[in-house]
């Protein structure tokens, strides 16, 4: 998986609204996602669902990828600890979060524009609630940065 | 196997900072196994090298490619091509792995990635622990087949010393005693009196202490 620059475009500051990805498990988070559709609960429309069978299914590589491609935030929503369908997918996408937010912090996107859930199926409120704050979370941060920077030559003042 | 350990990315960047487009070389058998330098290793260190290098805003271009192993010319030459379009070989194989790549491709700099660490086994997901120091002169079989020149603190030939304890090594709460080991292990086997025999100091000189090791096997050669 190489990920070529996507071209992503620099929005003008005022224009720019955030662009979130959300990787949610089969089980849980996208049921969930589909409850508080089927509720007509209003959330941002910022966010994108990816749907996964199971949130040990995302890679480091996916997370990086959707940041180097420009995204603003991701957020991976799985089941409750504990309430895993496969067992503990779930535990291990919390160590691999851990880890890409670790490299995001060390190369300078920031790993704050990371974060994951853990919810039911049946906690619809919950996941509007999440994506809701990793939306004003990233709206606070600004753009990802890699979508930002002057291309070369045009940096020095 | 040998086990290494990646270098951080911002060790990697700054080796790399003045080269514009690199060859990323995985290698595909021990560092693959030990999670620090095959394919799926390459290809997380080149997203973080990209996306660090792109906001100093110095982008760099990244090939990659793993082969099956660094360390034998046959595998090796197949990069020749890969190298020509690079100005420098980043490699994720072991020291041997790099040295031997270095060796190949004396016109190009050759980088290493990981930091290379000790012969040793996975212990569970996640953990490895070292158990030889390739000594050049064996000594297993008079010690259980655990090795006290690697596994014992203090390299004791004659041990335990006196702060052994049954649960752990005195320097170190997290190791077990070697010697511990040793002693349950031979009398497990019904060897204990192999333990009576008081061994003379170790002759190091077919060790790292008597210069670069080779070996040479004429019934091999051709
Ligand atoms: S005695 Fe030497 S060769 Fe044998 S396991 Fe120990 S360090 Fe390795
Ligand atoms: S406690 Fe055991 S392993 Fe540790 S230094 Fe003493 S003899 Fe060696």
């Amino acid at each position: 998986m190489t990920a070529p620059d996507s071209g992503a475009t620099p929005a003008s500051p005022a224009a720019w609204e955030p662009k979130v990805l959300a990787f949610c498990c089969n089980y849980c988070a996208y049921a969930a996602a589909d409850l508080a559709g089927a509720r007509r609960m209003q959330y941002p429309p910022n966010v994108r669902l990816l749907h996964v069978p199971c949130t040990g299914k995302v890679e480091l590589e996916h997370i990086l990828e959707a940041f180097e491609k420009g995204i603003d935030g991701v957020l991976v929503a799985g089941c409750l600890e504990g309430g895993c369908h496969f067992l503990e997918g779930n535990l291990r996408a919390k160590r691999r979060v851990q880890r890409v937010r670790e490299i995001l912090d060390e190369i300078g996107v920031g790993g704050q524009r990371l974060l994951m859930v853990n919810l039911s199926a049946a906690m619809a409120p919950t996941f509007v609630e999440r994506v809701r704050e990793i939306v004003e979370t990233v709206r606070k941060l600004g753009p990802n940065p890699l979508t930002t920077v002057k291309p070369e030559g045009a940096k020095s003042e | 196997m040998i086990v290494a350990s990646p270098k951080s990315v911002t060790e990697v960047k700054e080796i790399i900072a003045a080269h514009r487009k690199v060859l990323f070389v995985g290698c595909g058998t021990c560092v693959t196994v030990c999670l620090a330098g095959g394919e799926r290793e390459v290809g997380i260190m080149a997203y973080a090298v990209r996306m660090a290098r792109k906001l100093e805003g110095r982008p760099i271009e990244i090939e990659q490619v793993t082969i099956e192993r660094q360390c034998e010319n046959e595998f090796i030459k197949d990069l020749a091509e890969a190298v020509d379009r690079n100005e420098a070989i980043l490699s994720f194989g072991c020291g041997a792995g790099v040295q031997a790549i270095a060796e190949r491709f004396p016109k190009k700099p050759v980088y290493a990635a990981l930091n290379t660490q000790f012969l040793g086994i996975l212990e569970e997901q996640g953990v490895w622990t070292e158990k030889c120091q390739a000594c050049g002169d064996c000594m297993l079989a008079d010690f259980g087949g655990i090795c006290p020149v690697t596994r014992c603190a203090k390299q004791l030939l004659n041990g335990p010393c006196g702060g052994s304890t049954p649960e752990h090594c005195e320097i170190d709460n997290d190791m077990p005693c070697a010697w511990q080991l040793i002693f349950k292990r031979l009398k497990e086997i019904g060897q204990e009196d192999r333990l009576k025999k008081i061994r003379p100091p170790k002759d190091w000189r077919g060790s790292s202490h008597g210069g670069t090791r080779k070996i040479v096997r004429n019934d091999h050669r051709i």
